[in-house]
């Protein structure tokens, strides 16, 4: 070689070479995949499933955050402190006026609900002029209404008939209604609907008089609204002030909700990164050859490397475009489901509709470029980075796989030893989710060499030269079926796992809410109107116990905490389950020295029964006893009714449980709902709360099965992509023994056989797998996201029914590939043969 | 032992007026038109063409690889035409040994389970006969070994003795020492006419060398759908019947 040849090129001039080659090069390379259309599916099925299953996920996530977001500045009424009646009357119009009159700044707010359509609205009237700004809507002339309507006539539209409507545009258009509509109700149409973001979702804000006669309210007042920033302290006499409700971020409070949802969304997005790194690993060997011809004929690494990695851009942003699609299709699927339990576990408000922002679809695009990079990147850039004259035949798999398996089998002990002492250790959430990765993680790692291991074994102990070929043949296929047996492992075990803690927790909440609903009857009075309708219960003969159930809410430490008075009564002793206590816990409770603490709040807070509780005014009381509270976000302390009154004077004094002769429920219901002076504002029988409460935890659940169910599909498509892009290879390795004289159909059976034994030991092992992942979910993961811990229950019945359904769907995802097998003509098997030359 | 289930009076192989086409783009090509031989006991016959020509087809055929659209085939006696599908796998596993160019041993069986594959699938392994298929081949050193692990020539070497171990009527190979060079090929050859002698099969075997040919005990030139003797210049004895 001349020095002149040995000298570099100019950057320059590579650099143009380089872009020259880069479409010749790109058109050599696509080729594969147009006579492999199978592996092209898989890889882009691959992406697709694992960006749609995240950015379904992040839309869900993102929608409710952004209703948090929108809760939290929107009005509900309930951010000002209020006066209502010390004898618990009726507030008229004419004791409003006289307040007013000696100066106190009041504004009268009606409040109830009504039904449009059979749909519940939450309906607040407000007299715009006196609101204090303090209820978080400044109305008068600010941005709330003249803001957004930008109209000079808002205001008078708003007093003067027939009114106004306002409503959140969620709320307008979850019922189809358009602005300036006037849906009927049982008492007239409702003034022309109008949008504003003011008011919270499933919230509608009138001007106090249509909103009276719509409730049926003429007349009357729920409660009086003070402007904190003007009234003086304490309340006139004859009053008693109400403190505003304490304000709690729902988003807050459902973050471990979210969490888990996220939590579901990474696993499937890295069942479906397998899937992109099973067929590219494919398609990189494959294309070895290839490659070497391309280095040869004067393509640099460099543009080698340009080249895959413009293809593989391609190919993302291909499969991104698609599984954001699909992402935005699960989580409108998803929506009403999550929307329903948000609601029902947090009270927080989500809109059904879906409405998401251009950076959520970019983010579904990035996260499929990540992905692909992620997935495929290591090995597109050993492949470019190869030397031209490295071998182009793959690599010897059985000291490869060998290698592989000794690696994996070491990273496997090392990962389970990160998660023992993750479970001893580990405190938090995020060591929680950490301690669940890090079991998945070692079982994906251990599987391979395990089955490896097995298949050996059953070798050494084979005799029939079929079977043996058969055994070992799945042992030299196993790299490439791996990363589809890993993922149905993961996906099997999670199911597992999940519908272990769903069911144990179905089973074990039945019970518990059987237990908690003991009185027949729960009722609500009207604000103010506690003694009036206590007197009203006392008054019938068939009620055997009116049992006062004063609340009030705090907030320890940021938390908010519901504390619950309760009559002290066998209905409690008897059947109130408590988790542990001290032996005269109820007798303590009753006597004012004690109170009983939810799981959560004992939890949190880390006190056990004979702990001091530091709440509120007055003296410690020792914690007496720890009840199970599943499902409740907030804390709760229990203690008698009167150390409750006495230590909250401001507690809503207005509910009550009632103990009855069943038979009786029903006409009694009845009867209160008819009777006007009662002072009722919500009345349900246990069998009505039962059913609510179930359907808030069955939608929840349907929410995670979903995820579940789209899990262990993306699952079912790793194991068939992987079996079709095999299926390419497997001619070549069936075809001599087909010539040595087995039957078509006897090699199709031995590959099926092959299959389903793989899948059965992967479901065999899912099984042991799945019971640590429950068990890591039940009493780890769940305690430190919701505060409870839940038996542990085991559903064998679940297991063989999910091991059948892995099996089946193994062997369909083999049907395919199998059936091309067994009818694959003989002239297609001899040639070959012939295409060796 | 000998091949139990062959009539033994009836050649090894015999071939009465094939007939095999195949559509292409441009219409139905012609690749054997009424192509008769006879390969009896004991002989070996190479058969030469052009590429294209149709050997690898012809062999096929003869193997029940592939079904002819006319005329007869018998192996050892056995018509094959009227056979179906099980019928030709269980023809090709009890009478017929394979050797390819590529060898084809199976990469997940070391070289004894390669070796002894076919006879154990016909369930006529003989140890004896294995083992010294095995001393002759020269492959006894390397019974533990991986296919990976074989340079080609040994890698032909156990496909031989794959082939001949259920001591087959018929030995067909198609361009067996094409992947080797010269003096591996000259030893394989060998081998593989002595050992098929000694197993009491026959040999049909595809070539392009004239010089293989040769070695051979007749020879036959394919070409134009039909058998014909070779070129003028590879002097060889032969039986026509076409």
């Amino acid at each position: 070689m001349t020095a002149a040849a040995r000298l570099p090129a100019p950057a320059g001039a590579s650099a143009r070479a380089t872009l020259a080659a880069l479409p010749w090069a790109l058109r050599v390379l696509t080729s594969h995949w147009r006579r492999r259309p199978l592996q092209l599916l898989a890889l882009l099925a691959g992406l697709a499933a694992a960006t749609a299953l995240w950015s379904g996920v992040q839309a869900l996530n993102a929608q409710a955050r952004d209703s948090y977001a929108r809760a939290a500045s929107a009005f509900s009424g309930a951010q000002a402190p209020a006066l209502v009646p010390v004898d618990g009357g009726p507030i008229s119009q004419a004791a409003f006026a006289e307040l007013r009159r000696a100066g106190w700044p009041v504004s009268p707010l009606v409040e109830g609900w009504i039904t449009v359509g059979g749909e519940r609205l939450r309906l607040m009237g407000i007299e715009p002029v006196t609101l204090p700004p303090a209820a978080g809507l400044a109305f008068a002339g600010e941005q709330a209404l003249a803001g957004e309507a930008e109209d000079a006539r808002a205001y008078p539209d708003f007093i003067l008939p027939p009114g106004r409507l306002f409503l959140a545009p969620e709320t307008l258009r979850a019922n189809g209604w358009s602005p300036g509509d006037r849906p009927q109700t049982a008492r007239g149409p409702l003034p022309p609907l109008a949008a504003s973001s003011a008011p919270a979702p499933g919230l509608a804000i009138a001007d106090i008089g249509f909103a009276q006669a719509l409730l049926g309210m003429e007349g009357r007042i729920s409660r009086l609204l003070l402007d904190p920033e003007r009234a003086p302290q304490g309340a006139p006499e004859g009053w008693r002030r109400l403190a505003p409700e304490p304000r709690v971020d729902p988003g807050r409070l459902a973050d471990s909700f979210h969490l888990n949802l996220t939590a579901f969304g990474g696993l499937s997005f890295i069942v479906g990164l397998f899937i992109v790194h099973g067929a590219v690993g494919l398609a990189v060997e494959q294309r070895r050859p290839l490659f070497r011809t391309l280095r040869a004929c004067g393509l640099s690494a460099r543009g080698l490397a340009a080249a895959l990695a413009i293809e593989l851009g391609a190919a993302a942003l291909l499969a991104g475009l698609i599984g954001v699609a699909l992402g935005y299709a699960v989580a409108a699927a998803l929506l009403p489901d999550v929307a329903a339990s948000l609601r029902g576990l947090y009270g927080a408000r989500v809109p059904g509709a879906l409405s998401l922002s251009p950076a959520w679809w970019a983010a579904g695009l990035g996260m499929s470029l990540a992905g692909a990079a992620l997935a495929a990147g290591p090995a597109l850039a050993r492949a470019a980075a190869a030397p031209p004259l490295e071998s182009a035949r793959p690599e010897a798999w059985r000291a490869a796989s060998a290698r592989a398996a000794r690696l994996r089998a070491a990273a496997a002990v090392a990962t389970a030893l990160a998660a023992a002492g993750l479970a001893l250790f580990g405190r938090g959430l995020p060591a929680g989710f950490a301690l669940l990765g890090a079991i998945l993680a070692a079982a994906a790692l251990g599987l391979p060499p395990l089955l490896g291991w097995a298949l050996a074994r059953a070798q050494g102990r084979a005799r029939a030269p079929l079977l043996r070929w058969a055994l070992a043949d799945g042992r030299q296929q196993l790299p490439g079926l791996s990363l589809a047996l890993t993922s149905l492992l993961l996906a099997l075990a999670v199911n597992i796992g999940v519908g272990t803690m769903v069911d144990g927790f179905r089973l074990t909440f039945l019970g518990w809410l059987d237990d908690r609903l003991a009185a027949e009857v729960y009722v609500r009075a009207e604000p103010g109107a506690a003694d009036r309708l206590q007197t009203w219960l006392e008054a019938r003969p068939e009620i055997e116990a009116v049992l006062p159930e004063p609340r009030a809410e705090t907030v320890v430490d940021g938390w908010p905490v519901e504390l619950a008075g309760f009559a002290d009564h066998p209905t409690w002793r008897s059947s109130w389950p408590l988790l542990s206590g001290l032996p005269d816990a109820w007798d303590r409770v009753a006597a004012g020295q004690g109170a009983l603490i939810s799981e959560q709040t004992a939890r949190r807070f880390g006190l056990a029964p004979g702990d001091a509780l530091v709440i509120g005014p007055g003296a410690p009381l020792e914690v007496a006893g720890v009840f199970a509270d599943y499902g409740n976000a907030r804390g709760q302390v229990r203690l008698s009714a009167g150390t409750l009154t006495a230590r909250w004077p401001e507690a809503e004094r207005g509910r009550f449980a009632l103990r009855l002769p069943p038979a009786d429920v029903a006409p009694l219901l009845a009867d209160l709902r008819r009777a006007q002076d009662a002072g009722l504002a919500e009345a349900a029988d246990q069998g009505e709360i039962r059913r609510l409460s179930r359907a808030v935890f069955e939608r929840t659940f349907a929410v995670t099965a979903a995820l579940n169910a789209l899990t262990l599909g993306v699952a079912g498509i790793a194991l068939l992509t992987a079996l079709l892009t095999l299926a390419e290879t497997r001619l070549p390795q069936v075809a001599p023994l087909w010539a040595m004289g087995v039957r078509r159909r006897r090699l199709a059976a031995i590959e099926l056989g092959r299959i389903l034994a793989l899948a059965a030991l992967t479901a065999a092992l899912a099984v042991p797998l799945g019971v640590l992942v429950a068990w890591a979910l039940t009493a780890v993961v769940n305690v430190e996201a919701f505060g409870w811990r839940l038996p542990l229950h085991l559903f064998p019945g679940q297991w063989a029914r999910l091991a059948l359904l892995a099996v089946a769907a193994a062997g369909l995802a083999a049907a395919v590939p199998l059936l091309r097998l067994a009818r694959t003509p003989p002239a297609r098997l001899a040639k070959v043969f012939a295409d060796e030359r | 032992m000998t091949d139990a289930l062959a009539d033994p009076a009836s050649p090894a192989l015999d071939l009465r007026d094939v007939r095999k086409g195949y559509a292409t783009p441009q219409g139905r090509l012609e690749v054997l038109r009424g192509v008769s031989l006879t390969l009896a006991r004991g002989e070996s016959l190479a058969l030469t063409g052009e590429s294209g020509s149709g050997k690898s087809t012809l062999l096929h055929l003869a193997g029940g690889l592939d079904t002819p659209d006319g005329g007869e085939i018998r192996v050892a006696g056995q018509a094959t035409s009227r056979l179906d599908d099980g019928g030709r796998a269980a023809l090709r596993r009890d009478r017929v040994g394979l050797v390819f160019q590529q060898f084809n041993l199976a990469p997940s069986l070391d070289v004894a389970e390669n070796l002894a594959f076919q006879a154990r699938l016909s369930r006529r392994e003989d140890p004896a006969w294995t083992a010294e298929l095995a001393r002759r081949l020269g492959i006894a050193d390397l019974l533990s070994r991986w296919p990976e692990q074989l340079s080609g020539g040994q890698q032909q070497r156990v496909a031989i003795g794959r082939a001949l171990a259920a001591r087959p009527a018929l030995i067909l190979a198609d361009e067996p020492t094409g992947a080797l060079d010269e003096a591996a090929a000259d030893a394989a050859l060998a081998l593989l006419l002595e050992l098929t002698a000694e197993a009491g099969g026959a040999l049909l075997m595809v070539t392009h060398s004239p010089r293989l040919a040769a070695r051979l005990d007749r020879r036959l030139h394919l070409h134009a759908g039909g058998l014909a003797e070779p070129p003028a210049a590879e002097p060889a004895p032969g039986a026509v019947r076409s």
